[in-house]
């Protein structure tokens, strides 16, 4: 029970003068990705043979390793974005909200790390 | 977590059957939502059978017919028949509408008549709107201009910046949209809504308005402006028409705007 005011409420603690940067990073991160995915599936197709000898070969080369990298970094931020926005949708209390939105960061980030990490000792040679 | 099913007094339950009067021809079945805050019982469904031959067109001349000769109980807000008062607001076979705007002929079958949802229900089909009406007040809903007006006229404003103001002008605050939107329902204290942000749009384009750059400051918010998804319920529950999904998205671009 609380007699605030239902203006009271709606003012709330204010603006917080953010969102935009959010909002503006998941439209050119899906731009990107309709670029980047396009290239991995005609990559992959193009491939034909995707045994472990020659899927190593074809990482080696700087170009795939710069837009692998790329493509599993944008996808990662985008997804992380899109998440951040289901949890604070659909996620009212506020110890699920935070520990929701820390663990979906934490996730994020380990997987881009694994991912580029992975991508460079391939490409680094140390594996072919 | 969002919470999937009702409450134990809030499920609704089957109610009474009020039947046509002998030899009504031309029948149509209203199925109406009913709670009374009064007393303890859940909420429930009442059917009225109305007689179509003495009956206007309208779903709001129907729940005015039911409430004259059957049930006076029966309570609903309603004003100027004519939608633009935007009283009677109300979700009718399924979807936010005006009802005297709806056709009963426009419907299919058994009528079914809810109050808006996602509001909290005050009696029947009376939704509390405070929380909608304070969302309203918190964007400044006036001119806001430091430059005085001209002292022996009004202030001008061209023929084509008129235009820009006419759509979001017509807006009757009916609450079809707001309580349409799926983002509403999830963070309606937070999230300001499409009627709201419609009305944020129509001062943000005024001419005469020179307060554009504190109204998006209040508005640039994850959840005042941005919980909107372009799930686009907005514009097609709209029962005047307007596009608060346009408005909303032109909002957004302001705020690229003046950062690049």
């Amino acid at each position: 029970m609380s007699l605030r005011t239902p203006l009271g409420k709606v003012m709330g603690l204010g603006s917080a003068k953010e969102g935009t940067g959010h909002w503006w990073m998941q439209r050119v991160t899906a731009i990107a990705l309709i670029g980047l995915g396009l290239w991995f599936m005609i990559s992959i197709a193009a491939a034909g043979d995707l045994g472990y000898g020659s899927t190593i070969a074809w990482l080696a080369r700087p170009v795939n390793a710069v837009l692998l990298s790329s493509f599993v970094l944008t996808l990662l931020y985008h997804s992380k974005l899109g998440v951040q926005v289901v949890i604070e949708d659909y996620v009212s209390s506020p110890v699920l909200k935070v520990g929701g939105l820390l663990l979906s960061v934490f996730v994020h980030l380990l997987l881009a790390m694994a991912g580029v990490i992975s991508i460079l000792r391939i490409n680094a040679g140390g594996l072919s | 977590m969002v919470q999937l099913t009702l409450p134990e007094n809030s499920k609704v339950r089957k109610g009474e059957t009020h039947p046509a009067p002998d030899g009504a021809g031309n029948v149509r079945r209203f199925i109406v939502y009913r709670y009374d805050p009064d007393n303890e019982d859940n909420p429930r469904l009442d059917t009225y059978e109305v007689d179509m031959d003495s009956c206007g067109p309208m779903v709001l001349d129907a729940l005015i017919k039911i409430k004259d000769e059957t049930d006076p109980a029966l309570s609903f807000r309603r004003s100027c028949r004519e939608g633009i008062c935007g009283s009677c607001a109300m979700n009718i076979d399924g979807t936010n509408d005006l009802a005297c705007m709806r056709a009963i002929n426009d419907v299919k079958g058994d009528i079914k008549v809810y109050p808006l949802p996602h509001l909290p229900v005050i009696k029947d089909l009376i939704p509390d709107m405070s929380n909608f009406y304070a969302q309203y007040a918190s964007i400044k809903p006036w001119l806001q201009s430091q430059t005085p007006p001209p002292p022996d006229r009004e202030r001008l404003q061209s023929k084509e910046d008129q235009e820009k103001i006419d759509e979001p002008s017509a807006c009757i605050l009916c609450a079809c949209c707001s309580t349409g939107c799926p983002s509403y329902w999830w963070n309606d204290e937070r999230f300001l809504g499409p009627a709201t942000l419609l009305q944020a749009y129509r001062w943000l384009v005024d001419s005469r308005d020179e307060a554009a750059g504190e109204r998006l400051d209040q508005l640039e918010d994850p959840f005042r402006l941005y919980r909107c998804h372009t799930i686009m319920n907005c514009t097609n529950t709209c029962p005047k028409g307007l596009n608060p999904a346009r408005a909303i998205a032109e909002i957004k671009k302001m705020m690229l705007e003046r950062q690049h």
